[in-house]
Order: C-alpha cells, then structure tokens, then sequence
C-alpha cells in the first residue's frame, strides 16, 4: 500500500479514497508504517496514535461503504502540533511542564478536522511552548530536517513540517507566532500558512503570545492547503479575537493566472542578514512571478528593523503572563517544598527549560514597574508603525514577496549558544505577525541540497490571493514534486 | 475623626460586589452559591492551557446600571488589562482586570451623618473576576501546613468599586458603605448577601497631623466582609497607626490583613515586588465600545433610587424618619408602594408597615420578600378600618391570623365573625336590654357621674364580643339616655 | 542601560523561578544584550503614534448570560498532582 498512498497530495488520496483503491484503514495503516520506518531517524512525533488512528478510519470506512459522500478531508491521517489540546490525549508542548497533562477538552481546531473526518496520527514535535527557531528546545527530542538530518527542521512547528515533508502525515497544523509555520515550512521544502490573525480559532491552543499567535496548515500542495483551511478557519465564539466573518472557499482562489498581479517586494527583506544564495533563489522566483504576468516592482517596509526588537519584547511579555499559570497546583509537574512559594519557584525552575526561562525573564523585566513604557508600551507603538508600512504598501500592491527565512536550515547547534544571532534570524517573519496579516511560504529552490522559501505577505483576511499567486507559482514551477532521498540518509544514519 | 488629639483620619475604601449573573464572567459556569467544591468549573476558569475568556453580557449591563445608579459616567470605550501575581487561588496567575480605562468614573454618593451631609467621591469602578477559594487544614492561614483550593467562586463576576479618600471618621465610613449597599441592592445588580462573603470591603486608611493637606502613608485592609469588622478593624488600624506615629516611626505602605478571632490587623504582603503587578492590556479580550444608545437603554431599566424615593413619600406626607425607614430597603419600599398603590391613607399605611406587620416579620424571622402576607392583604385591611367593618384592635389580630393563614383580611372576618357591628336596629336591641338591666348605672349617668356611661359603653362591648363600633355605641348611648 | 545582577533576582522573583548561580549569570549577560539591541527602538519617535494591542480591531465580543454545563470533577482534576476530596492541595502558604 504504502507505494500506492505515501507521498500523494490530501487530493490525490481523496481520489483513491473515493474510487475506492484503497480504504482509509489500508492508507491510516501506510502513514503508520511509514512513521514506524522513518521516525526513529526524524524524530517528528511525540505521540502515536495507532489505536485511535485506526478506530477513526474505520469510522470513515463505514461510512463509505454505506456510500456516503466523502468530505474532502474525510479518511485523511493528518499531525498536530503537540501545542493544541487533544482531549484524552497527552498535549505536551514539548515541555516538562506538561509530560503528563491530559487535556479534558479540545481545542477547536481538533473538533473542525475531527468532525470534517480526519484521522490523528498524532502530536509532533516542538519548541518547547513554541519558543525557538529549530525545534531545539524540545525537552524531549531533536527533530531532523529529513533533507539533511545533519540540520535543524526549523521551527517552532518542526515536527510539524517533517512529518509532512517527510510524508509521516498527509498535513499537519502548526501554530506561527513569529514565523513557527513558515520558517520551518521553507526549511522543510513544504507549503506552510500563517492566516489572518482571526482567521482560525486559537481556543484550546497552548499560548505563547496571545496576540501574535496563529494556527495554520503545513501541506505538500497550495491545493491542500485550501482544503485545510477550508476546514480550520471561520468563526469560533470561543475565542473573542476571531473574526465574524464567513469562510470563504479557499479553493475558489486556486487559479493558474497571475496576470497583471502587482507584486512588491520590500528591499529591507534583502539586504544585511540575508544569505546571497537565498537571495539569489528569491530572485529567481521573481523572475518566474514576471514571466507568468505578475507587475513586481520594489518597495519599502521601512521600520522592518525595529520588528525584531518589538517583537520580543511583545512576544515573551505575553509569554511571562501566559506561562504564570504553569505552578504545580492544578496540572502538570511539581517541585516538593514545604510551602506554596518554594514550590511555585522549584516546580517552574525545573519544569522549564532554559529557553523558556530566558524568555519568561526577558518578559516580565519589559512589564515591571519603570520599564513598562521604555519597553512594552513603546514595542506596542512600533507595532503601529510596522502595521502602517503594510498598510501603505497595500495601496500599491496586492501582496508583497520575501525570503522566507534569511538561511536555508542549519545545522544543530548552531545558534545555541547566542540566542539573539537566534532570534535576529526571524526578521523575515515576525513582521508579519505584529501586523496580523496572513503569509504563506511555498518552495522555492535549494541552496546547497536544502530547500528554501518563498514568502508571500497578503492584505488582513485576503488569503485568497496569496492562494492564487502561491497556487500559480507553484504549477509552473517543480520544486514541491522534490523529494527527500530519505531511505539514503536514514540508512546513513542508521549506520553511524 | 481626630486620634490621640493631633491626628486626622483619612479613609478610602475598596468595595468588591458580586455582580447578580447567571454565569460567571468569561465562561458558561454557573455563578450559584455553595455546590461541591470543584464542581462549578471548567476549563476557562480553572486557567487550562489553551482555554480563553469571553466576555458575559449581563456583567457589562450591571456595571453600567450600577455606574448610573452611582452618578458615573460610563466610559465609551474601555478594556480589560491582566493583573500579574502568583497566589494559588488564582487560577492562571492573573486576574483579568480593568486597570487604566475602567467602565465607570467620577461618580459619587451623599450620606449623613448625624444630620451632617457630605459627598463621597467615587474614582472608578471597574469589573473583574473573583479568585477561588482556600481552605486551610489548620486554625488559620498561617498555621496550615497545607490548604486546599477550591475554584468554584474563581471567575464569578465582580464590580469593584473605588471611593475617593473623602472620610474622616468611621461613622462617615458606615455611613458611606451602607449606602453603597443600599443603592446596589435597590439597582438589583447584586444580591449584597454579605454572610455569603457576595460584598467584601479594602479599607485604606492613613493618619495626618491635624491641619497638614498632604496625605499620609496608609495601610490597606483587605477582604473585609461585614460592616462590623469594618468598623473593628478600623479602630484597631488607627490606633495602630497612632501608636507608630506616637513612638517616631513611620507606618509602612503595606497590605494587611483582618484577623476576626484577635481583633488585630495583620501584615500580608509586605515585599516591594507584591505591589509590581505588570498590568498590561488582556490579548484575549478586546476593548468595549459602549455608545450612548446603550447606555439609555440600561437608564431606563433603573429604578426609583432610595434618596427620591424617600423624597417622594415625604411630599405623601411622610416623616423624614419615616420616609427613610421605609426606604431602608428596596423590598419594603416596593412592599409599601405597592400597598398604597391599592389605595388608602399612605401615613396610616406607614404605621402599619413599620409597626405591626415589621413586628410580625421580626418575631417570625421573615423578609419582607417570603411575606406570606401580601401588599393588597394588607391594604384590604386597612380599608376594612377605614370603612369601620373592623376596629383598630381586632384589626390586629386578624394581621396575625393573615401571617399565619395567608387568607384575604375579608374572608377572616366572615369567617370568624368579626365584623364590627355598625347596624343601628342590631346596636339599638342590645343598648335597650343594658339600659335595661343596669338600672343604677343609668341612675348615676343621669346624676351628673359621666364616668358611669363608661361603665355602660363596656357591658354594651361585652355583649357583642368588641365587635360593636365604639363610636356608634357612645352616641347612641348618649342619645337614648338624654331621651 | 544596564541590568544589575540584582535586577535579575527581583524578575526571578517576580516571576517565581529559582534561579542557580550560573543562570543568574548567564542571564544577566544575556538580558543586557538583548536589551542592548532593543535599545534602538529609541530612536523611533513615537510621541504621537497610538499603541496597538490587538492585531485586528474588534471591540464589543460578548456572550450571552446561560449556563453551560461544567466539567466533571474527575476531569478537573485528574491532572492535579495533588487532588484529594475534590480539592487541589498545596503546601503550607506563607504570608510574607
Ligand atoms: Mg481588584
Ligand atoms: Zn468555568
């Protein structure tokens, strides 16, 4: 089976699916397989769900066989983020804090792909509480860039791209607060959404940074990616920062025309920091996006350089306040100690790790008293100014090009030991987060054998463009039918 | 109030009210008192990772109509901030808050006291969430070795409400506070079930030396939650406080706590960073924009507020005293209006509520709103005076009759016979047998002794078992002797 | 400007994490860089610009006054790591 299923788009299965050349017990069965064979090398998952997986698809299956009409997610095996609650099932965010934590309900998310009739393989791989760039700061495992295993995946949502790159799933949903989705989507040679701030219910997803974070899709195709979104996105009244507004049909975008498009690109998105070869593909890509009729010209996003430091001192004050619930009395680990203040402070020394600390303190030194207006309340202001640059970008253009990520992906620790080399590196991405409009990344080339991105930035809620550019580039180009030659670097690894 | 000869007083006051919701302020539970611990919970209000708050309707509508009923004005825009400590009964280690642009400012109420009126300034009031609740293993707080949580009460809607330092004493305090409970229970935004801990009270006071206009350091009180242990606390705290300023040393700004058993205050969190709370705007709530459309419609839900009600029932004729006793409280208020709605004199009816019928209450340890007599019962009654169908007397006794019964005053009397006999024919046939039969007496009267017609007057009451009208008896009495 | 060892004790605190030697170190090395890049933010003029705290502006999302029914006491806490009778348990609280 596993010739017929693995590797094959969430469409293609669809079709198999339905003219019934495979039952999604047979194909639930391959991506099992599949994940025994590879994952001992890549390390994505976190949690396998065979039983469950298998209970699931023979839901699906029964429905099929009483000829029901199959949804087009139905029967598909799929991978979440260890960061959006499962109920019953261990959501760990790749931390200590919560080894053991048992979510009671799910998050939304987990009900829409649920009730659209997906089938959970699983909970992958992290940065711990999504704090990082590599999927280094998993308490539990590193996770391997099935390009080169030498290398990081990316991250925050790196199990997520690698489960999906690594055909170990059909898509995954990561969550991108400053580049989690995207960033690891390029590393990993996939397509990876970060949607409208809005557009996708954050309830029942493990906080970061409340006001930056975002759910989105890593998938093999532009296409798959419309159907994903077609089953996340909308209106949630549970969450009180989703957007009232009705889901389009993502799919209604996917059109192979990009004439007379206006495309700009930001010239603070190449410059200093920016790896030639990067940049070089990127160029290329604007080529391709000439050639097919699009109007690219080149603009300014001038406050691009402040986004870096506005961004952490957003982001991790957030975090210090998000975090704070994590004290060993309701869920999760705890530290002995005689009273409730030791063990308040033992249980969050031990059950964090140094990444989160480092973030956590970062965080709350920009809320104390006499800081707040030199940091968090300025860093709010700067948000303003980087929102304006967007907006007035957007009088001219309908969506703006960058790298995805300044690199491709590097290798393990690397950018350990300096974590602001580590954080000057989301430069590409972070920007878009503290305006809250959607990017998506799509393939785009290799430098040196590893895959890198192209990022497309759109107008607040108009994903359905980026879908129609990305959708585009992508049939004229052959970049995401490249595979990683797995079965050479898992045996390379396997022998070492 | 002046301490020790050189100080003045200086109290604010920090009002917490649970707001009269059905559910609790950012989650489906239920607000109900009591219940298993841990039962009234869920993932919102237990703080699950990846759980997020919305806000409830009902809890915005209450603070305006409580902003209104407090003369504020009700902010067009204002948002919810996080309040950033570690205390194990809160469940994710912040209280979602108002802090800079709460709903309600620059409000203010009128008390008196002793005949003395003064305006309390009111800053702010602003809406937020209840912690939970902690049950200690041992006598108290600090002499547990371990407590347990209970997260039932921790999301339940509060207003807090902040006055301006305005008092000097503590009956101006009293004063303020029950004011402040009577105009919340009149607006019905909350119950003020104070035994149920549904108000509780940070006092705020400091010393200065008389004459001195700057303020001096103050020490805050919290989680007080009955006027009594106000009023203790605070006599304690001055005296505390004089006592440090009388020995050269400086009172510390700290945060203390009330221990009912001793009577004495104690210090709680004394550590600079306590007071490093790190507000800054909720991310998971977005701000409120409330138009003036809005605010018109929740006007016009307000009731009769105490200080024109009590007005009003003056220009009816009543007391001050009076008016102000029966307006003490909404449900006898609304008791009173509604009786006098069915007609009849509004000072007699005052007699009558604050008298008999609160005696009835009283001895039988009911409310007014479990009255198993109604305002129209009542009012029937005193019509039945009115009309002379009942004497004053018996009229009392059927009120008793009407509690333990629940019938109508009308069906009383027919039933028990009671009716005041005020037929002249009936009244004339027993005037004549003891005219009659006291021969003497009517012998006397007409000697000049008047006292003898009393004596008359009481055989005639006699023989109709006090239901003849005294009036009628006396003249007709009068006019059959002269005859 | 400068974090001071002492700074980062009182954040630690603050934030209620036990800090080793070594991390207080190491942290404040590393808040001082960081920082020091934040620092650039200064030169941006932001007198007159308003602050934005939510990336897309909504206001008024409210939820109507019903009851939802609660979580079963064994869901609640079956993650507690000290839940006995219902309740969650934690070691003696001190008041200073
Ligand atoms: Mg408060
Ligand atoms: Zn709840």
């Amino acid at each position: 089976m596993e010739s017929l299923s693995i590797g094959k788009s969430v469409s293609e299965l669809h079709e198999l699916l339905v003219n019934k050349n495979i039952s999604a017990t047979e194909l639930t069965k391959a991506y099992i397989d599949r994940i025994q064979a590879v994952d001992p090398d890549l390390q994505a998952y976190l949690t396998v769900l065979e039983d469950q997986a298998l209970t699931q698809a023979a839901e699906v299956d029964q429905r099929i066989a009483q000829g029901e009409v199959l949804g087009a997610l139905e029967g598909i095996p799929m991978a979440l983020k260890d960061n959006m609650c499962t109920e019953g099932v261990r959501t760990s965010c790749a931390s200590k804090m919560l080894e053991n934590f048992i979510p009671p309900y799910n998050a939304t998310v987990t009900d829409r792909l649920r009730t659209a009739g997906t089938i959970l393989l699983g909970k992958v791989n992290m940065d711990e509480f999504a704090m990082g760039s590599s999927t280094e700061n998993s308490y539990f495992t590193k996770t391997r860039n099935p390009w080169n295993l030498e290398y990081v995946p990316g991250g925050s949502s790196g199990g997520a791209a690698v489960a999906v790159a690594a055909d170990e799933a059909a898509f995954s949903l990561g969550s991108d607060t400053g580049g989690s989705i995207r960033q690891p989507a390029a590393f990993c040679g996939v397509v990876g959404m970060k949607p409208t701030y809005g557009a996708v219910s954050r309830y029942g997803l493990i906080a970061y940074a409340s006001s930056l974070d975002q759910i989105g899709p890593l998938t093999k195709t532009v296409r798959d990616n419309a159907l994903v979104m077609n089953a996340i996105a909308g209106y949630d009244p549970l969450d009180s920062t989703s957007v009232p507004q009705d889901k389009p049909d993502y799919t209604k975008f996917l059109v192979n025309d990009i004439k007379g498009l206006k495309i700009g690109f930001p010239r603070e998105y190449f410059g200093e920091g920016i790896d030639p070869d990067v940049a070089r593909g990127i160029q290329a890509s604007i080529q391709t996006l000439i050639n097919l009729g699009a109007e690219v010209a080149e603009c300014s996003l001038p406050h691009t350089e402040y986004a870096i430091p506005a961004y952490y001192l957003i982001a991790t004050a957030e975090a210090s306040s998000n975090l704070a619930r994590y004290d060993g009395v309701r869920y999760g680990f705890r530290a002995e100690a005689d009273d409730v203040l030791g063990m308040f402070r033992q249980t969050r020394a031990e059950g964090f790790g140094p990444e989160v600390k480092r973030r956590i303190m970062l965080g709350t030194y920009a809320l104390s008293s006499g800081y707040y207006d030199a940091y968090y309340l300025k860093a709010q202001k700067v948000r303003t100014l980087i929102k304006q640059d967007f907006d007035r970008a957007f009088e001219k253009f309908d969506i703006l090009l960058s790298p995805a990520a300044p690199t491709p992906a590097f290798k393990f620790g690397e950018k350990v030991a300096d974590p602001l080399a580590m954080y000057l590196s989301d430069i590409t991405t972070v920007p878009i987060n503290l305006a809250g409009i959607p990017a998506i990344s799509i393939p785009a080339g290799f430098v040196n054998g590893l895959p890198i991105g192209l990022q497309l930035m759109g107008k607040a809620l108009d994903e359905g463009t980026l879908y129609r550019a990305a959708y585009t580039f992508e049939q004229n180009t052959q970049y995401h039918t490249l595979k990683p030659n797995l079965a050479r670097e898992v045996l390379t690894c396997g022998s070492r | 109030m002046v301490v020790a000869d050189k100080y003045e007083m200086v109290c604010g006051l920090e009002v917490h009210v649970e707001l009269q919701t059905k559910t609790k302020i950012f989650c489906g539970c239920t607000t109900e008192f009591g219940g298993e611990q841990n039962t009234h919970v869920c993932p919102v209000c237990l703080g699950m990772p990846g759980a997020l708050p919305v806000l409830n309707r009902e809890v915005v509508n209450y603070a305006i109509k409580a902003g209104l009923a407090l003369d504020c004005e009700i902010a067009e825009f204002s948002k919810f901030d996080r309040k950033n400590y570690f205390y194990p009964d809160l469940s994710k280690n912040y209280q979602t808050s108002q802090f800079d642009l709460p709903i309600c400012i620059k409000g203010g109420l009128e008390i008196e006291v002793e005949g003395d009126k003064k305006w309390i300034g009111i800053t702010r009031a602003h809406m937020e969430e209840d912690a939970g609740k902690l049950v200690h293993s041992g006598e108290t707080i600090t002499t547990s070795n371990e407590s347990s949580v209970d997260y039932n009460r921790a999301g339940v809607p509060l207003l807090e409400i902040v006055s301006e330092p305005d008092m000097r004493s503590i009956p101006e305090v009293l004063a303020y506070l029950e004011k402040l409970v009577q105009i919340l229970e009149y607006t019905e935004v909350s119950d003020c079930r104070l035994e149920q801990g549904s108000v509780r009270f940070d006092v705020n006071v400091s010393l200065r030396p008389i004459g001195a206009t700057t303020l001096g350091t103050r020490t805050e009180t919290k989680n007080l939650n009955s006027f009594s242990s106000v009023r203790r606390c605070m006599e304690y705290e001055v005296a505390r406080q004089a006592r440090v300023l009388e020995a050269g040393e400086k009172v510390v700004q700290e945060t203390r706590t009330w221990d009912e058993g001793q009577g004495i205050t104690l210090s709680l969190r004394s550590k600079e960073e306590a007071h490093d709370y790190r507000y800054f705007p909720e991310p998971d709530l977005v701000p409120l924009v409330i138009d003036r459309e809005w605010v018109e419609k929740i006007r016009k839900t307000l009731p009769e507020l105490p200080a024109a009600r009590r007005a009003r029932l003056q220009t009816l004729g009543l007391s001050a005293y009076d008016a102000g006793v029966i307006t003490q409280a909404k449900d006898m208020a609304d008791f009173f209006d509604a009786a006098l709605s069915c007609g009849g004199d509004a000072k007699t009816l005052a007699n009558w509520v604050m008298g008999d019928f609160t005696r009835l209450l009283n001895t039988n340890q009911c409310s007014v709103a479990d009255s198993p007599i109604s305002a129209k019962q009542l009012a029937e009654l005193l019509t039945l005076i009115d009309k002379g169908t009942l004497s004053g007397k018996i009229a009392k006794s059927v009120l008793e009759q009407m509690y333990s019964t629940s019938k109508d005053p009308s069906r009383i009397v027919k039933e028990k016979g009671l009716a005041q006999i005020s037929d002249e024919g009936a009244l004339l046939g027993i005037i004549d047998g003891v005219i009659a039969a006291n021969p003497q007496s009517v012998e006397d009267y007409r000697a000049g002794k008047d006292r003898a017609i009393g004596f008359l007057v009481g055989q005639i009451m006699k023989a109709t078992k006090g239901q003849a009208n005294p009036g009628l008896v006396n003249q007709l009495l009068k006019e059959k002797l002269s005859s | 400007m400068t974090i001071s060892r002492e700074d980062v004790e009182y954040v630690a605190a603050l934030a209620r994490l036990e800090l080793t030697e070594q991390e207080t170190q190491e942290y404040t090395e590393q808040l001082n860089s960081i920082l020091g890049y934040a620092a650039m933010l200064e030169r941006l003029d932001t007198s007159d610009v308003q602050p934005t705290a939510h990336a897309v502006p909504l206001h008024n999302v409210l939820r109507e006054d019903q009851v939802k029914s609660s979580i079963n006491h064994e869901k609640a806490l079956r993650n507690a790591p000290d839940g006995e009778e219902g309740f969650f348990r934690v070691p003696k609280i001190s008041l200073t």
